[in-house]
């Protein structure tokens, strides 16, 4: 088999089957470096199982997947996160107890092990880079409130923060503007871009409007299968992705 | 040195809290019972470490264990063991039919010491070992549940049933372990009486001054990043996995670290009391140590040694004027706690008594100004660089925003 090193993410022959139901059916995709590209398709087509294939969550049956030269279907979570592959969840997955500041701080790639934590200080630094985060994802302001009483978006915008203060080489996103408002979705389009250079960024998303605003590439997965692959205009002239997707 | 000092004592509130305890124990207790009562009290601040343990594995990990009662154990039997050996010198026991070993082996027909003894005759090795065995134990627990990814009620009753277990071998066993009466008739460590009440008094001072250090090396942890991954970690695990944590390896420590702090306990346990048996072991004194920590607070170190103390004075009280009667008010006292005070003596402090005492000390010096005392104002932009927020404060907090509307937002 081979695998071409430019890709930043190469899935091959991907498969994974739950008793039997092929949930991902020998898939294969590939993301360019600094692509933002967008996952569309109908409810259960396998959209974040592939996500959870991806980080690990989920353990493929066979086929490959390869972040750069590292096989990740044999890493475990931790070794995939550390590798450079950052995952936001669809719903917004925070520590609602700690501050704005100290959810950024855990995130802070530094003092991941036991006794690393236990020495781990509040440098300068951290608090620099913190707070350059912080004013990414407009929670400048919010850097003392405990993080439970943020608003919807504002949680995306956070957990997209966590992610960002690792600097992952590979950002996924399941979800980013599900339940915002029309000016919170405009604001995470404008996140999203400026976020994505110097990084390859996987998105999936239901809102048309927002993938034809943010899309490089759009690919439409069907039942564990990629139905069609290219531009949104392409993709949605599709015949086929109009029958099961988009004409509903 | 102002950093240390609130990582430490958490802050002035912290370190009024901790010499509250340490004038308690080491001044008021001392100077107002008599050298009995003091030994009684004595024992029950042996229960407080592992209360202090399970505030750190259950309050901040997330990890109920129904068998600290196996370290409690553990710690105490590697004790009792060596102070047997001391005891049984081949004259003090020349009536046996083999002098030198410990009576119950001579009962129960052994007539060599076990191998597993042997190290035991060296008070170091017995030193380290308390330390050391039960905390092995906690670590091969830990790592086959963690690892493997089982957690809350599934890892609480696994720990039930491994205390269960430990106990029917130690009764099982008589020959080497001394069976259900345990190992008794501890006499001396290094030749020092260790029943005169001048030994318990130093015993119990000792203790004291343990259990203050291990109520700091909770606080270090808990004011730590690993503290804050530990909260993190109860609340969303998956989320702390995904950014880039090994999260069964933190389970793992902080679970040994209770153990440790156990295993302490068990040991001041042996030497304040004079004997361990397996009754300290199993699944009733394990769910009786969590009862200490619910009620003294899950969240507050200092709160579970109150909660060892007043659970254990009640229960010398209610037992001796109602013996049947006793397991149901425990009981009884437990779900109510759970109920209606989810934080335990902590948390009814802070909720209901530090705001009043806040508010009588601005009164004295503000002169009746009218700043209205709300605990903490979930708005207030704490700066994140001088914070270090206590959970309870969190807890205070996020009470306060749920009694408020929606906080808005433009």
């Amino acid at each position: 088999m081979s695998s071409n090193t430019d890709f930043v993410l190469s899935i091959e022959d991907l498969t994974v089957s739950f008793d039997g139901f092929k949930a991902v059916d020998k898939l294969n995709l590939y993301v360019d470096k600094n692509e933002i590209r967008v996952v569309i398709g109908p409810n259960g087509a396998g959209k974040t199982t592939v996500l959870d294939l991806i980080c690990g969550k989920t353990r493929a049956t066979s086929g490959s997947i390869k972040f750069k030269d590292l096989e990740l279907t044999r890493m475990s979570e931790h070794q995939i996160v550390r590798a450079g592959v950052g995952r936001k969840f669809q719903n917004p997955s925070i520590y609602e107890n700690l501050t704005v500041f100290e959810n950024l701080e855990i995130s802070y790639p530094k003092g991941r092990s036991v006794f690393g934590a236990l020495a781990f200080k509040r440098t300068a630094e951290v608090v620099a880079r913190v707070e350059e985060i912080a004013r990414e994802i407009m929670l400048d302001e919010f850097l003392g409130t405990e993080a439970g009483l943020l608003s919807h978006g504002q949680k995306q915008w956070l957990e997209i923060g966590m992610l960002l203060i690792q600097d992952p080489e590979l950002l996924m996103l399941d979800e980013p503007v599900a339940g915002m408002s029309a000016r919170e979705r405009e604001l995470t389009g404008q996140l999203l871009r400026r976020i994505c250079t110097n990084r390859s960024v996987l998105v999936i998303e239901h809102d048309m409007e927002f993938v034809k605003n943010i899309a490089h590439k759009v690919t439409v997965l069907h039942q564990g299968k990629i139905l069609k692959e290219g531009s949104m205009e392409m993709v949605q002239s599709d015949p086929k992705v109009i029958e099961v997707y988009l004409g509903h | 040195m102002q950093v240390a000092m609130n990582k430490l004592f958490g802050g002035r509130e912290g370190l009024v809290g901790l010499a509250i305890l340490a004038a308690l124990i080491f001044i008021i207790m001392p100077l107002t019972f008599d050298i009995f009562r003091l030994n009684l009290v004595g024992k029950y601040l042996t229960y407080a470490f592992v209360a202090i343990g399970l505030v750190l594995c259950w309050g901040y990990g997330g990890i109920l264990s129904l068998g600290q009662g196996m370290f409690f154990g553990l710690g105490g039997y590697c004790m009792a063991m060596f102070l047997k050996l001391e005891s049984s010198s081949p004259e003090s026991t020349k009536i046996q039919s083999t002098p030198g070993i410990p009576d119950f082996m001579d009962w129960n027909q052994l007539t060599a010491l076990p191998w597993f003894w042997e190290p035991f005759h060296s008070l170091s090795f017995s030193l380290v070992a308390v330390i050391a065995v039960p905390c092995i134990f906690a670590f091969i627990i830990s790592v086959a549940m963690f690892k493997r990814r089982v957690g809350g009620v599934y890892f609480a009753i696994i720990t039930q049933a491994i205390a269960l277990i430990l106990t029917i071998l130690i009764i099982g066993q008589q020959g080497y372990t001394g069976g259900i009466n345990g190992i008794t008739d501890l006499r001396t460590l290094k030749g020092w009486d260790i029943r005169t009440d001048e030994a318990k008094y130093v015993l119990y001072f000792l203790n004291g001054a343990l259990l203050i250090g291990c109520i700091l090396v909770g606080r270090l942890i808990i004011t730590s990043k690993l503290g804050r991954l530990l909260l993190a970690m109860r609340d969303r695990e998956d989320r702390v996995r995904f950014s880039g944590y090994d999260v069964s390896s933190f389970k793992v420590f902080v679970f040994c670290v209770g153990a440790m702090m156990s295993a302490i306990g068990g040991a001041m346990f042996t030497l304040q009391v004079g004997f361990m048996s397996p009754s300290f072991v199993g699944i009733v004194p394990s769910i009786e140590m969590v009862i200490f920590a619910a009620v003294g607070g899950r969240m507050s170190l200092i709160g579970a040694v109150y909660g060892a103390l007043i659970v254990n004075f009640a229960k010398t009280f209610f037992s001796e004027s109602f013996p049947a009667l006793w397991l149901f008010l425990m009981g009884g006292l437990f779900i109510a706690v759970v109920m209606l005070f989810p934080n335990g003596l902590a948390g009814i402090y802070t909720s209901y008594i530090k705001p009043r005492i806040d508010a009588w000390i601005q009164g004295r010096r503000g002169g009746g100004n009218l700043t209205p005392t709300v605990p903490a104002e979930p708005q207030d932009p704490v700066s994140p660089r001088t914070a270090e927020r206590t959970p309870a404060s969190a807890a205070s907090r996020s009470l306060a925003a749920g009694i408020q509307s929606e906080p808005s937002r433009s």
